[in-house]
């Protein structure tokens, strides 16, 4: 298989050179037959990369050991869910998955996209080649990077996965990120083909929107999962670490967020093109940051990979990208003048202007952070390290910043907003938030920022369900629908506005966990079977855990030693909780890596009780614990599902076709705000 | 060599004397193993990773989690080292480190005494933010002031923008547009766009 793996590799290789020079140099204009070429090599590389990631697999699954990566991730008792998940666990893997993702996003977009965008398509399967080219040329050509190297003799087993990667998080959480960053390629290629292509017009925006909002939503589950994996697996009870990788992720995010919300101002006024060919750019280039953070080793951070050569390829490839797509968007500047001009500092436009300077400005200070270390040095010559105190010092005003003006876009009329019309549309948000300012000093809070948290998510919340009743409203005062039909109605009838409202409410709610974290509650004990200890928590409940007993059995590929405690909450028993180190395996009972934890949580709406069992007191069942409160923790996930069913909304296909060009005359008519005003 | 029968037994009675002696001794051992146990200690106690220490007084004190909070672990986690040492119980350096924190603070040196030894061992990178000094105050404030000086440039371009469109007789909306109050039907339609135009 690693012959057919091999074969298969250099034949997308080949393939992809051939497609890529056809796009940029094939006479497609004017040959239909060539533009054919271009969409069947496309199919091909995708199908060649296919034969490869098979060929993986079939070596992963078979326990053949002779293949390094096979050896270096997996063992003869990996759970086989774990198999699967150990395609991408390792560097080489990683990026074939990257390259044979990319190739089905590619065939998908040209079998997808509408035939009014013929003259783009030719040019995004070249960018896309080019893209595969580098991916699958690095594994080729990069010393130690081919997935299927063979090894001199063929161990009798495999060195098996890291314990930590052995969580169903894991499973789902680096392929939903990958797939986040590779997707964003599509939507780079369809800009950088409507510059090249001269058609810079909306039809290329239109052409990719549901690309850059999947690339947004798979980015979106892949940090929540991620935070969820670190949360469980991790032992430490947070979510957010601030480290290089994570910030990685968060860049494109960010950059992406910013796009979806200015490309809508080129849908509708005609403006801000020259930003979003930026964006969309600047999005990829991101993701390939990310990638190169990941693999290089440049700066130091828990999720690296095994440090590699292969960082500088990236580097190379980051850089030769940026210069290429930048000189390209500045020869076209001229042709990406805006239609109309922007009327009012206090307008729709306006507001998402600066929610864009906001949202970037957010990239660029986590990107600041993330890159301090290395300017510090090179300036003064000392080492310094920038730990989450810096960011949540620098970022949280931003934070914040971002969070009103999640609030406010929705407010402000398009074009022009007048004095009553703003008092009429902030009267209920603003009652929302000092009330909810109020409450919190009533309850005896006194930290500005999670205050302020709190109100601007009650702020928003607001916001975001006046907009839904001013539609309802409206629709059962015009069209005599009951509530619901009216609210399904308005929902169907524009999804992506209203999905987008839910991905706020997603949003807010996210915020709102965030601070409850701050009020985390520490304590460390130990503990001999019927002992207890207290931990009270910050809604005042008092927990009490009574050990029960420390056992220690054989699973599947682990010897585990379980603490398990008797928990009460305000004297009234809530169940039993465990937490356990794994100490794994390989099938002739020999150690494989150092001996892993397990927490255990009890949760509800209101936190997280979470308990760490660090480890053994003199060989006894004496044991030292680490106890946490963890409050709003569940809101996490509960905000993470919220943002994917809004981003699933406003992305679900049909509904009625928005039509840009007529909307925008409408808007151009010049009677949009007056009739906000009237109307409402 | 002729030995009698009593003098055989006396040596072979004396050859006995150490086996005997030896008997006596794992009978005593076996005892002391039995008495060293603990009734509850754990079969296997290697699985667990390393032996922790028992939970000493100052492990939950607030000051030392606080001042533990601003260091950094040497273990190259970049966790600091309060979460690491309560967090990844393989790690050796953030005990010690926990260690040497107790030790000086026993020694009664304040928090700022304790930081700066630090770094005076370990540089500025022991430090989980560096200190606002110098270059270093760079850090903190371009971000916040890259974004304030670009918002206000905006304002200042879209404000001025306006004004010379309305002085070349652009739309100076409201007013303009609508002089007149509509009638029911006017509504009516101009909510319909309304709907169009704003979502």
């Amino acid at each position: 298989m690693t012959f057919l793996g091999s074969f298969a590799l250099w034949a997308a290789f080949l393939l992809a050179c051939w497609g890529a020079g056809l796009s940029f140099f094939g006479d497609w204009q004017r040959n239909p037959a060539t533009a054919l070429a271009v969409r069947r090599g496309v199919y091909a590389v995708c199908a060649a990369l296919l034969v490869a990631s098979l060929s993986l697999w079939k070596g992963i699954f078979t326990h053949d050991f002779n293949i390094e990566y096979v050896w270096a991730y997996t063992s003869r008792n990996l759970p086989g869910y774990y198999l699967v998940s150990a395609f991408w666990a390792g560097q080489k893997g990683s990026m074939l998955f990257w390259a044979v993702v990319l190739s089905i996003f590619a065939a998908l977009a040209q079998a997808l996209t509408s035939q009014r965008q013929k003259d783009l398509l030719p040019y995004v399967a070249g960018v896309v080649n080019l893209v595969i080219i580098f991916f699958v040329g690095v594994m080729l050509f990069a010393h130690h990077s081919n997935p299927f190297e063979r090894m001199a003799v063929t161990p009798p087993d495999g060195n098996g996965l890291n314990p930590q990667l052995q969580n169903p998080g894991m499973v789902m959480h680096p392929p939903m990120l990958y797939l986040g960053y590779i997707s964003i390629t599509i939507p780079f290629a369809f800009g950088i083909a409507a510059m090249l292509a001269g058609k810079l017009d909306a039809g290329w925006i239109i052409a990719m929107r549901k690309w850059a909002l999947a690339s947004w939503l798979f980015l979106s589950i892949g940090i929540t999962l991620g935070m969820w994996w670190a949360y469980v697996e991790l032992g430490w009870g947070g979510v957010w670490a601030w480290d290089p990788v994570e910030n990685a992720s968060l860049h494109p995010w960010l950059v992406l967020t910013a796009f979806l919300h200015s490309v809508m101002i080129q849908e509708k006024r005609g403006m801000l093109k020259r930003w979003n060919m930026a964006l969309v750019i600047g999005a990829f280039l991101l993701a390939i940051f990310g990638t190169f953070i990941t693999r290089s080793g440049v700066i130091s951070s828990v999720h690296s990979f095994t440090q590699s050569d292969i960082g500088y390829y990236f580097l190379g490839f980051l850089l030769v990208s940026g210069i290429l797509s930048f000189t390209l968007l500045y020869t076209r500047w001229p042709s990406l003048e805006a239609e109309v001009q922007l009327e009012s500092l206090v307008s729709r436009e306006s507001a998402f202007l600066f929610n864009n300077l906001a949202l970037v400005g957010l990239a660029f200070s986590v990107l600041w952070g993330t890159l301090f270390p290395i300017l510090s040095e090179a300036v003064r010559g000392t080492k310094i390290s920038v730990g989450p105190p810096f960011f949540n010092r620098v970022n949280v005003p931003l934070g914040l910043f971002l969070l009103f003006l999640t609030g406010v876009g929705p407010l402000i009329a398009w074009r022009k907003a007048s004095i009553a019309n703003l008092q009429r549309q902030f009267i209920l948000p603003v009652t929302g938030l000092v009330v909810a300012t109020v409450a919190m000093l009533l309850a005896g809070m006194r930290d500005l920022y999670p205050i302020m948290s709190i109100a601007l998510a009650a702020f928003v919340l607001v916001t975001v369900t006046q907009e839904f009743q001013r539609g309802v409203r409206a629709r059962m005062s015009m069209y005599k629908e009951n509530v619901f039909i009216a609210l399904v109605h308005l929902v169907e009838r524009n999804r992506r506005r209203y999905g987008g409202y839910i991905v706020h409410v997603g949003i807010v709610v996210y915020f709102v966990a965030f601070t409850g974290l701050a009020f985390q509650v520490k304590k460390e004990v130990d503990l001999s079977p019927g002992e207890t200890a207290k931990i009270h928590s910050p809604f005042g409940y008092d927990y009490e855990l009574t050990a029960r007993g420390v056992s220690q059995y054989t699973m599947l590929n682990r010897r585990v030693t379980a603490a398990t405690l008797a928990v009460t909450r305000n004297g009234k028993r809530i169940g039993d909780i465990k937490s356990e180190k794994r100490q794994h395996m390989d099938s002739f009972g020999n150690k494989t890596f150092e001996p892993s934890t397990e927490v255990g949580i009890i949760s509800d709406l209101r936190e997280d009780l979470y308990v760490v069992y660090a480890g053994t007191i003199d060989g006894t069942e004496r044991s030292h614990f680490t106890f946490l409160v963890n409050p709003l923790v569940p809101w996490f996930w509960i905000g993470g599902t919220i943002l994917a069913l809004g981003g699933l909304m406003a992305m679900w296909p049909g509904g009625p076709q928005v039509k840009t060009q007529r909307r925008r005359s409408v808007a151009q008519a010049g009677y949009s705000v007056p009739l906000a005003e009237v109307a409402e | 060599m002729n030995t009698s029968r009593r003098g055989f037994l006396r040596y072979a009675g004396f050859a006995a004397l150490p086996l005997l002696g030896q008997v006596g001794t794992q009978d005593t051992t076996k005892k002391k193993m039995g008495e060293g146990v603990p009734p509850d200690a754990l079969s296997e106690p290697w699985l667990t990773g390393r032996q922790v220490d028992s939970t000493g007084k100052w492990d939950n004190d607030a000051g030392i989690i606080a001042l533990e909070r601003r260091l950094r672990c040497r273990c190259g986690c970049m966790l600091d080292v309060y979460t690491c040492r309560t967090t990844d119980f393989t790690c050796t350096y953030s005990p010690e480190m926990h260690r040497e924190v107790i030790a000086m603070i026993e020694a009664k040196r304040t928090p700022e005494q304790v930081i700066q030894e630090f770094i005076k061992a370990d540089g500025e990178k022991v430090l989980m933010s560096p200190v606002a000094s110098g270059f270093n105050i760079a850090g903190y404030i371009v971000p916040g002031l890259a974004v304030t000086i670009v918002g206000l440039v905006l304002a200042a371009y879209l404000s001025r923008r306006r004004a010379v469109t309305i002085a070349a007789g652009g739309p100076d909306l409201p007013g303009g547009a609508m002089p007149m109050a509509p009638d029911a039907a006017q509504r009516e339609r101009l909510q319909k766009a309304l709907d169009e135009v704003d979502s």
